[in-house]
């Protein structure tokens, strides 16, 4: 019993370090990872989805409905930035970084000054239940499944539908789609607010559990792109193998050595990675496939 | 603070905004008036707590300079955002003591803040007042501490939880000089009263999922949790505590006072916290009730009055008595008035006093302990709580000005 009951709290910290990384991720490894925006206001739709979330539930609807508020008004917000700003940047990536930054300052300042420096959050729904000597947060197992379900519906959505055929063409090689027909710019618009409807996503799942504060994002950002450097350039490939390894050696040595020597490891973990295989693990596998 | 390079623009709009302010306020008093720099974090990581801090100078001075000001003379704030950036403290600094050239500088909430201006106030010859509670130690002739420390915090705090919930104490602190060296007064604290150290986690500013952090805590089953948590990222701990059932009392220096948490988290996730703090806006006594009362007529969305906003509101008082009794806003001159050892405000929180020693300042502390509705209650109220370890341990600034911050294993040196 003592040794299942401390498998088990390995395996839920594993899980926990997964979800995190995985649902920081999801967004930017379709932003950045796919379309190759850097985008440095991914925090900042974490931020909006999850500020929708919880002025939804005040508003009275119940938790799932309001994180589908905040996931849907990251998405549209996602959608006029592209068609504002970031459409006008793809042939310049270095500007986009500059552009996308400077959103990111006018969300976290504008947040400041029109909502407060803070704001009360909903609380974390359902209980805590025990298993062996520990006890556990059973919100945290939805995470879990939120994370696992969001890889799944991902690659549902870039292998199995019209969308996604047309959106890798797109990214791929984007003369050759247009000569076929397909509408570039249409979908370039709807994968970047595809994006962004993912980082409100992740808010609104975090949101129960976190401060809320105007900077809230920025707790997500480092691990986001950790992960998608870490993945490479395809969503599924990329971002489940790469959070899988950082989760474990997060975990493992969080559990050993504390917080510090966690963050530590995983950025060691990036080094060594980014070192050893340039296009991230889903290159790698590629070409071992290829 | 983790990206210092943000703060940058924000910076420059705020200061040229400033700029315009203060060529547009140039009435006849200008010339004498007594110029008190603000340096405070209005943005960023700490905004939450500090805001009430620039309020709470606004207030007094407003008051102030209602009454007639401080000898006659107009107070004129030059107030400077500094976006929880410590860099941006050393910009400011320097410009408000060589091109602002004010009288004093009221500056500062981390302690990582506070040692990165210290050594410019040094080498400017400025006076500067802290007004933020803290690990304890800095021994300058330059600064004027008005927050409380661990002597004034723990050492009541720490022997009334380790009788009332028992002897294991574990400890989570932020991984800076403020966790690092709280952390070590704890540890101290805990074994002067026979009690046993089960664990202690440094967390990383800006970490903000605790789910390992609670697994470690449950293992040992500590009695008593010291829970020394800064900024609003690591506050998440709070909620992920409670959703995995972590029910150990609690004990901090920092929470509730400052960061109030008991209002920003929904019940009952704060649920058993206690906290020592010289003030809340919760305190009731006729002098709290008035303070708040006349606070919210002038910020009425203030969402919390903390430890910080009142010692900056007394602060100002302080100054103003000093000043007025010196004859002048000459350091050596103010600092030969604290000598005296009388400098005393009557505070919202009780009376409040200068050590000469240490240039720290006495408190009235009270024990606040969170309800599982998050109301507060008062258990235990210490009156006159001295800030006695440095003058104890040999810093004397009337007789010499080392410049240093000292902690319980660097003691001042003896002789």
């Amino acid at each position: 019993m003592e040794i299942l009951s401390a498998l088990f709290a390995f395996l839920y910290q594993v899980g926990d370090a997964l979800a995190f990384l995985v649902l920081s991720a999801c967004g930017l490894a379709i932003i950045f990872g796919m379309m190759g925006v850097i985008n440095l206001a991914h925090g900042e739709f974490i931020m909006c989805g999850a500020y929708v979330t919880v002025y939804a539930v005040r508003a009275g609807l119940p938790l799932p409905l309001a994180i589908a508020c905040g996931t849907l008004a990251a998405g549209v917000v996602g959608i006029l930035l592209e068609l504002l700003v970031v459409r006008h940047l793809y042939s310049r990536p270095l500007d986009t970084i500059v552009a996308t930054w400077g959103i990111s300052l006018i969300a976290t300042q504008g947040v400041l000054i029109l909502l407060g420096s803070t704001m009360r959050g909903v609380g974390t729904p359902l209980s805590s239940f025990t298993f062996g000597a520990y006890s556990y947060s059973q919100y945290r197992l939805v995470l879990m499944a939120a994370a696992v379900i969001v890889l799944v519906a991902l690659y549902l959505i870039f292998n199995k539908t019209r969308f996604g055929v047309h959106a890798r063409a797109t990214i791929q090689v984007p003369h050759m789609a247009e000569a076929l027909g397909v509408n570039t710019r249409l979908i370039y618009c709807l994968t970047f607010g595809l994006g962004a409807a993912l980082a409100g996503l992740t808010g609104g799942l975090y949101a129960p559990t976190m401060t809320m504060v105007p900077t809230m994002g920025a707790s997500f950002i480092m691990e986001a792109f950790v992960t998608v450097v870490v993945g490479g350039a395809d969503v599924f490939l990329g971002t489940a193998p790469a959070a899988m390894v950082l989760g474990v050696i997060k975990a493992a040595m969080t559990s050993w050595q504390g917080q510090l020597a966690g963050q530590i490891s995983m950025l060691i973990a990036v080094i060594i990675v980014i070192r050893v295989l340039p296009s991230g693990i889903s290159g790698w596998i590629l070409r071992e496939r290829g | 603070m983790s990206c210092p390079i943000r703060g940058r623009f924000l910076g420059a709009l705020s200061i040229a905004s400033l700029a315009l302010a203060s060529t547009a306020a140039t009435p006849a008093w200008a010339q004498s008036a007594v110029k008190i720099g603000v340096l405070e974090d209005q943005s960023g990581e700490f905004a939450a707590a500090t805001l009430p801090k620039v309020h709470g100078i606004e207030l007094a001075a407003d008051e102030i300079n209602k009454a007639g000001g401080i000898a006659g003379r107009k107070i004129e704030l030059v107030v400077y955002d500094t976006q929880s950036d410590n860099t941006r403290y050393q910009e400011l600094m320097r410009r408000v003591l060589q091109r602002d050239k004010v009288d004093v500088v009221f500056a500062g909430f981390s302690s990582a803040s506070r040692e990165a201006y210290r050594p410019i106030v040094n080498q400017f010859n400025g006076l500067a007042f802290y007004n933020n509670q803290y690990e304890g130690g800095v021994c300058d002739a330059n600064m004027i501490v008005t927050g409380a420390v661990p002597e004034q915090q723990f050492s009541t705090l720490i022997p009334w939880m380790m009788e009332k919930f028992g002897k294991k104490v574990y400890t989570i602190a932020a991984d800076y000089n403020f966790g690092q060296i709280s952390a070590e007064w704890v540890r101290q604290i805990v074994k002067e009263n026979g009690g046993e150290m089960v664990g202690e986690e440094f967390i990383p500013l800006g970490v903000s999922q605790f789910s390992q952090t609670i697994q470690n805590i449950q293992r040992v089953k500590p009695d008593i949790m010291m829970t020394l948590l800064v900024g609003t990222a690591q506050a998440s701990y709070y909620e992920q505590a409670a959703a995995a059932n972590l029910k150990v009392p609690m004990g901090s220096s920092v929470n509730v006072g400052q960061g109030y948490e008991h209002k920003r988290f929904t019940p009952p996730s704060l649920a058993n916290m206690h906290v020592t703090t010289n003030y809340i806006e919760e305190v009731d006594t006729p002098e709290s009730k008035a303070f708040v009362t006349k606070w919210h007529a002038k910020y009425p969305n203030e969402p919390y009055i903390n430890q910080e906003a009142e010692n900056s509101y007394h602060a100002i008082y302080l100054y103003k008595q000093m000043v007025e009794r010196a004859g002048s806003t000459d350091r050596e001159k103010i600092r030969g008035v604290i000598a005296k050892g009388d400098v005393c405000v009557d505070a919202p929180e009780g009376k409040v006093c200068i050590d000469p020693k240490s240039q720290h300042a006495s408190h009235t502390i009270y024990l606040a302990q969170v309800g599982a509705d998050h109301s507060i209650s008062f258990p235990k109220v210490w009156n006159d709580i001295k800030p006695y370890w440095l003058g104890e341990a040999g810093c004397d600034l009337t007789k010499s000005d080392p410049s240093a911050q000292y902690t319980p294993s660097n003691p001042p040196p003896k002789g």
